[in-house]
């Protein structure tokens, strides 16, 4: 399917993008910036040397009320919910029943429901999963009404207080959430993100969001960032793209997502499996050999970007992976990868080649992330 | 020295029978930030359309065709080895390559500066 101009939706923010000269593309249904003037590059060195405000208004946000909502929810997930303490956030995949990844979400325990962060492309499918799967134990709330702006980088706590009535309500760590009040908006902030650096997620009303956004960017050094820049950065810090490195096909073990899988649900421990694929999926977590690919960063030897869908081969010349994403890394200053090798080639340093127009590129298997995450610990 | 464009957004500026094969301003803002460039072996001869050398930008990956046919007699070093020149300053100091033009009829029968600004709208 293809996206028209008259069935994509616009977030509040869609008239200060085009005041700010965004190029605006279709995207997961939206019309949304794919940069600014200042231009992709420049737009990622910003959010790593100062900060970005991003527009994410087209995920979607759902919140889960009711006292059986963790235990419902950890029926969908591989995650310990019921042990998520109140102000604190953690990332989740929704599985199927062939141990597949549905959707990547975010999951914070407000201490009174849990919201829930996911995927734009999903979320009319993870909403219907979750009517259908858990709607008799818990009340699901689909909040429309509410936006979404990501704010990154070394200066995003900086202007984050600049605006904030009560500083110490600002969360103080990765992972942490709270709500604070913005320019006298009250807001749902978590201190999370999808770039690597520290920042924070800020749920906002739609109504008030724009008020918002101009306040941010009047901090000193925030700047608009579209996607363009969200997704090299977030390639850089070896975060997955949903469609891209994640898909119906691929296990969290095959997608080198294990770390989500706390210890509680998995083999032996006190609430294991119960999850869609959990024979799957703590299969290849007790049996390894099961694993027959894995996700993996890889470097190319050369300048040339390679890109998402090259074919990966052996120094023989067979195939053993594909590129699910690659791009030119501004903060590395070289052309990365992200892809699906098969386990035998998985091992940090192995060289093999990237099929580039109909040559062999080499490559090396590499360690993510490229650039070094900075979250507030 | 008279410049045509092509449908593909190169310009080639034609001095004699050496013609200075580019992308145009138009090109540049549309790929984004370059980040790649890969350019043709000196010598070697391209007939009209080619893919003469290898573009990438943050977004995405494209190619200059040879305007013309003809013999690339030189190439710029400077936007391999800076990109971002191309960007900044496509119809001079970010020109791709120098063709020897064959057949000055292929030339002629390109865009002028007219046609290729209607083009673009």
């Amino acid at each position: 399917m293809t996206d028209s101009a008259e069935n994509l939706s616009r977030t509040p923010l869609f008239d200060l993008h085009v005041s700010l000269g965004a190029r605006m593309v279709p995207f997961a249904g939206y019309e949304m910036p794919v940069q600014y003037p200042l231009g992709v590059l420049k737009e990622h060195l910003h959010t790593r040397a100062h900060a970005g405000l991003f527009d994410v208004s087209h995920m979607g946000q759902v919140e889960l009320h009711g006292a059986e909502a963790a235990a419902a929810l950890e029926t969908l997930v591989p995650v310990d919910v019921i042990g998520l303490p109140a102000g604190k956030q953690r990332y989740a995949l929704f599985t199927n029943e062939q141990g597949g990844i549905l959707d990547d979400l975010m999951i914070f325990n407000t201490g009174s429901y849990l919201h829930l962060v996911v995927n734009a492309a999903c979320k009319a499918q993870d909403i219907a999963h979750l009517k259908a799967k858990i709607g008799s134990r818990c009340d699901i709330r689909v909040r429309d009404d509410l936006a979404l702006l990501a704010l990154q980088g070394p200066g995003a706590e900086a202007a984050l207080a600049s605006i904030a009535k009560d500083v110490a309500s600002i969360p103080q760590s990765f992972m942490q959430g709270a709500r604070v009040q913005l320019s006298g908006i009250d807001c749902l902030v978590t201190r999370s993100g999808y770039t690597g650096e520290d920042g924070f997620e800020i749920s906002v009303p739609n109504a008030q969001c724009e008020a918002l956004a101009k306040a941010l960017l009047a901090a000193p050094n925030v700047q608009a960032i579209g996607l363009g820049a969200r997704d090299s950065l977030r390639l850089e810090a070896g975060l997955c793209l949903y469609g891209h490195d994640l898909d119906t096909t691929t296990t969290p073990v095959e997608a080198a997502l294990t770390w989500a899988i706390q210890k509680v649900r998995r083999t032996g421990g006190a609430r294991a499996g119960g999850f869609p694929g959990a024979d799957v999926i703590l299969g290849q977590l007790d049996d390894p050999t099961r694993v027959k690919r894995k996700r993996v960063g890889i470097k190319p030897d050369g300048r040339a970007p390679i890109r998402e869908g090259v074919e990966l081969q052996n120094e023989q010349g067979q195939k053993i992976g594909i590129v699910t994403s690659g791009g030119f890394a501004p903060s590395v200053n070289a052309p990365i990868v992200m892809g699906y090798v098969d386990t035998d080639y998985a091992s940090t340093g192995t060289k093999i080649n990237a099929l580039l127009r109909g040559n062999g590129a080499p490559v090396a298997v590499a360690n993510m992330p490229f650039a070094p995450h900075r979250y507030k610990r | 020295m008279t410049t045509r464009y092509t449908e593909d957004h190169e310009y080639i500026k034609l001095d004699g029978d050496v013609g200075t094969v580019g992308i145009t301003h138009f090109a540049q803002d549309k790929l984004g930030d370059l980040v790649y460039v890969e350019q043709p072996k000196v010598g070697k001869s391209l007939k009209q359309g080619d893919d003469a050398a290898i573009i990438e930008s943050v977004k995405a990956a494209a190619e200059a065709k040879a305007p013309v046919d003809g013999d690339v007699l030189e190439v710029n070093q400077a936007i391999v080895d800076d990109p971002s020149l191309v960007n900044s300053d496509p119809e001079n100091a970010g020109w791709f390559f120098k063709i020897k033009i064959s057949d000055r009829a292929q030339f002629d029968a390109l865009m002028d500066e007219a046609a290729y600004k209607k083009l673009i709208g």
